[in-house]
């Protein structure tokens, strides 16, 4: 079996890759359904209709995917120039925090200017958490898997410590929490009564500036090219190391927000169990959408379906709802046999 | 899994070949083989006698590689058959042509380079299951072969520290370590000095005289004429001539390979201009591969076209980083316009008015997922043409990559063709493009003609020589002497580091030159 190179798909075919390793998926995770004992067809139609099957449904899954988006775009900004950001749930809780210190009271301003402020702070602090593994790896060669890694459970820790200490809520009846944000600081709910909210909106409008950036001006030009080819580009004059840096600095910056949005829009205040995973799973969100932060979006919103869908197929049909990480963990590998197809054709020499 | 002959055990090879002298060892019959629209190979036959060396001569793309790909079966031939020996070779089995007695001496070697010799060589033809080999067997065997057909080279030492022509040594005798009767070699002496040539060309002529038969892959007419005894000439997936090396001449195949005749370059005496480059007893950081500069010196003036000749590995990466702005200064000084500087990055490169064509096309000279526009505009994305408030000038680049597309003859199917499907004749014209559209004052071009076709050859021929007229300072790097001879109006040498005095085009004979490229009276010279 040997690959051979091929030329680039067109737009049309580009879409079949990441709709082929979804059904790739889906015939995967059935198996795993026959195995529980019920029917993968029952199932997937129960996942499909607790995902999108009510306004309900719709809302909670937009919900669930508003921090997909923010950490997708992290990573594919990243993995874009070739920087291996792990870190993105590391710098979510960066923003978090960040949120629920300047959030609680510290400053009295009126929101207009009390959100963007806050928003601008805590990207700032992602961007920072991940300036120094970009840092470590230009100017010493450090893997950027192993230190943006293990920095996950640096941060996580440190944040723990953080509620049991000075952030602790003393009003929590003892539970590891922050206080509450005061109301100048929390973004407004789309709908009254519903749980979707401004981070929303704030995510799609990242998608499209960060779209904008990677296709249209000089620096994405600059981060496309060191990303497919660092040599050629430092040959050309295209100052490597810098535009790593502005990298690192916007990737942590949108992972940051994810935390900024889930604290301010949904949660209130900050616990450790402020995110599951949307660090990591903003890696799958990026590698289905190849990358595309258009794509990233609707990437986003198909694993946060699966989240959502699953848990209401759990309650009637009796299947574990692990089988949505399950799913989203083979769709990352079917994903990256896609992109290597996408590339490459399969001979059988 | 089929048994492995344990081939440290069998005899060394004996005289008598297995064909007799004179009978095909190997027939290609009407091979025919198509990829899409594109037919590589035609229905191509060849024979092959024992004792017998055909030179297979064509442009890059002309059909050699495939036609040599479909023999070892890395490809499976659409049409006709090869039989080694009189018997049917299985399409599509590499292994069936090793073991039928086909070896083949690839241009970039496949060695592990932390192994020894001589377990580079035993390497595969082991038995899977067997714990250990037996070392002294191998050992004799290879050092008997060596002797032989005269590929002096220790088995004990260690692959990375041999060099390129021992190398080459080394993949002949794993060929025949494999009691290969048949060896192919594609484009040996790419890589070699003249001097190791001449030794290469005694070993083939000692591995015919003991019934071996030799497929010789080459673009070099001067090899050809020397060494083969028959001449095939493909051109466009067709043999379109076949000669016996006695009947022909250099003329005539050159005429068969190109199929029109192509002008060479019209040189034209200019008088030099003032100097543009200085090198003085410069030393360089050790950032590139190969060798560092050592106390080089080295005067570049406008209007000329500055040869540099050598061996690859000797400091030519250093030097043209140096100028390309890739390598740091560690000792001696540098002027450029008569300003002194100490060295310069890459970018300052540009301002400072360097056109750069790197030796590796592939690796930094283009980025191979992204457009022609963009390729086009890597060096010059900053400008205001194509870039305003940090927002890219789509229309501008468009425009400018069209202009270029057409100036420079890059052949591909639009601006936003992924660049990594263009030939290596259509990138090189790419980067050509990029590099002296600027209209630069110097030039730096490395090896940049290495594995172009004859046609792309002539074109970036022209291409430097129509700069130097302009009044441009041209410092050609190559390891194809015939190139820096036909061109330069200076030639000098490097080796290990350092650069002999130049002397005039003509000045020095080949032999002179070769001697240089092999380090001897370069000290006393300099």
């Amino acid at each position: 079996m040997r690959l051979e190179p091929k030329p680039a798909p067109s737009l049309a075919e580009t879409l079949l890759y990441p709709v082929g390793a979804i059904v790739a998926t889906l015939v995967i995770a059935s198996l795993l359904v026959l195995a529980a004992g019920a029917s993968p067809f029952s199932v997937f139609a129960l996942v499909a209709r607790g995902a999108a099957g009510s306004q309900f449904a719709i809302v909670e899954t937009l919900t669930r995917a508003t921090p997909l988006i923010f950490t997708g775009l992290a990573v594919a900004v990243a993995f874009r120039a070739r920087l291996w950001n792990i870190g993105a749930e590391a710098q979510l809780y960066a923003g978090a925090v960040i949120t629920v210190v300047l959030g609680t009271g510290l400053l009295p301003l009126p929101s207009f200017l009390l959100i963007p402020l806050i928003a601008i702070a805590a990207m700032l602090a992602g961007a920072l958490l991940l300036l120094g593994p970009a840092m470590l790896k230009t100017r010493f060669g450090v893997d950027e898997v192993v230190t943006t890694l293990l920095l996950n459970f640096v941060v996580i820790l440190f944040v723990s410590m953080l509620l049991e200490g000075v952030l602790k809520d003393p009003t929590g009846l003892g539970w590891p929490q922050s206080q509450k944000l005061i109301a100048e600081a929390r973004l407004p709910r789309i709908i009254q009564g519903k749980r979707l909210h401004y981070g929303f909106v704030l995510a799609l409008v990242s998608a499209v500036v960060v779209w904008i950036i990677m296709k249209k001006t000089a620096l994405g030009f600059e981060m496309r090219a060191v990303g497919h080819n660092p040599e050629a580009a430092f040959f050309a004059g295209i100052p490597v190391n810098r535009v790593l840096a502005k990298t690192a600095l916007l990737s942590g910056g949108l992972a940051a927000l994810a935390g900024f949005s889930e604290v301010a829009g949904l949660k209130g205040n900050l616990t450790l169990d402020l995110s599951p995973g949307y660090g990591y799973t903003g890696i799958v969100v990026a590698m289905l959408a190849m990358l595309n932060p258009l794509g990233v979006v609707a990437a986003a919103i198909f694993v946060a379906g699966i989240f959502v869908g699953a848990d209401a197929m759990s309650r009637t049909a009796g299947v574990p709802s692990y089988i949505a990480d399950v799913m989203v963990a083979t769709a990352l590998l079917t994903m990256v046999v896609a992109i290597l197809l996408s590339r490459y054709r399969l001979r059988w020499a | 899994m089929p048994q492995q002959p344990d081939l440290a055990a069998s005899p060394p090879l004996s005289p008598q070949g297995r064909g007799e002298h004179g009978a095909p060892v190997l027939r290609l019959q009407n091979i025919t083989k198509r990829f899409g629209s594109l037919t590589a190979n035609n229905a191509i036959s060849l024979d092959l006698a024992a004792g017998e060396i055909v030179a297979l001569l064509g442009e890059n793309g002309a059909g050699k590689t495939t036609l040599m790909n479909i023999l070892f079966g890395h490809y499976v031939a659409d049409e006709g058959s090869v039989e080694v020996f009189g018997k049917p070779l299985p399409p599509g089995d590499p292994r069936a042509a090793l073991d039928a007695g086909v070896g083949m001496v690839h241009q970039h070697f496949t060695l592990a380079e932390n192994m020894t010799v001589l377990e580079n060589i035993a390497l595969g033809t082991q038995p899977m299951w067997r714990a250990r080999f037996d070392r002294v067997a191998a050992r004799t065997r290879i050092r008997s072969l060596s002797s032989d057909f005269g590929l002096a080279v220790d088995p004990d030492a260690v692959v990375a520290a041999l060099t390129v022509g021992e190398r080459q040594r080394v993949e002949i005798l794993k060929a025949l370590y494999r009691n290969a009767r048949i060896l192919i070699l594609d484009e040996p002496t790419a890589v070699l000095t003249p001097a190791e040539s001449e030794a290469l060309f005694k070993t083939l002529k000692l591995l015919v005289a003991q019934g071996l038969s030799v497929i010789f892959i080459s673009h070099k007419m001067a090899e050809v004429m020397g060494v083969s005894d028959r001449v095939m000439v493909l051109r466009a997936g067709r043999v379109v001539g076949e000669r016996r090396t006695s009947e022909t001449t250099r003329a005539e195949l050159a005429a068969l390979m190109v199929g029109e005749e192509i002008a060479p370059p019209q040189i034209r005496d200019v008088p030099y201009g003032g100097q543009v480059l200085v090198l003085d007893g410069v030393s360089t950081a050790g950032r590139s591969s190969g060798a560092s500069l050592d106390n080089a010196s080295l005067t570049l003036k406008s209007g000329e076209i500055f040869g540099l000749a050598g061996v690859s590995g000797n400091g030519q990466a250093a030097l043209s980083g140096l100028i390309s702005g890739t390598e740091t200064l560690r000792s001696g000084t540098i002027h450029l316009f008569g300003d002194e500087h100490r060295a310069w990055t890459t970018r300052e490169a540009l301002q400072l008015g360097i056109g750069r064509i790197p030796e590796d096309r592939h690796a930094t000279g283009t980025i191979g997922d992204m457009s022609v526009a963009e390729n086009l505009i890597l060096e010059s994305y900053r400008s205001p043409r194509f870039s305003r408030q940090g927002f890219l000038r789509r229309d501008a680049i468009k425009e400018f990559a069209r202009e270029i597309i057409a100036d420079y003859d890059v052949k591909c199917p639009s601006p936003d063709a992924r660049v990594r499907l263009l030939s290596g004749g259509n990138m090189q014209k790419l980067i050509l493009g990029r590099a002296l559209d600027p209209k630069p004052k110097l030039i730096v071009a490395n090896q940049p003609t290495r594995g172009l076709d004859v046609g792309a050859v002539a074109y970036v021929h022209r291409r430097l020589v129509e700069a130097r007229d302009h009044g441009a300072a041209v410092l050609l790097i190559s390891e194809d002497l015939e190139e820096i001879l036909t061109l330069s109006d200076r030639v000098a040498v490097i080796f290990k580091g350092r650069i002999s005095p130049s002397s005039k085009r003509g000045e020095r004979s080949v032999r002179e030159l070769g001697e240089l490229m092999a380090g001897h009276g370069l000290e006393a010279a300099a």
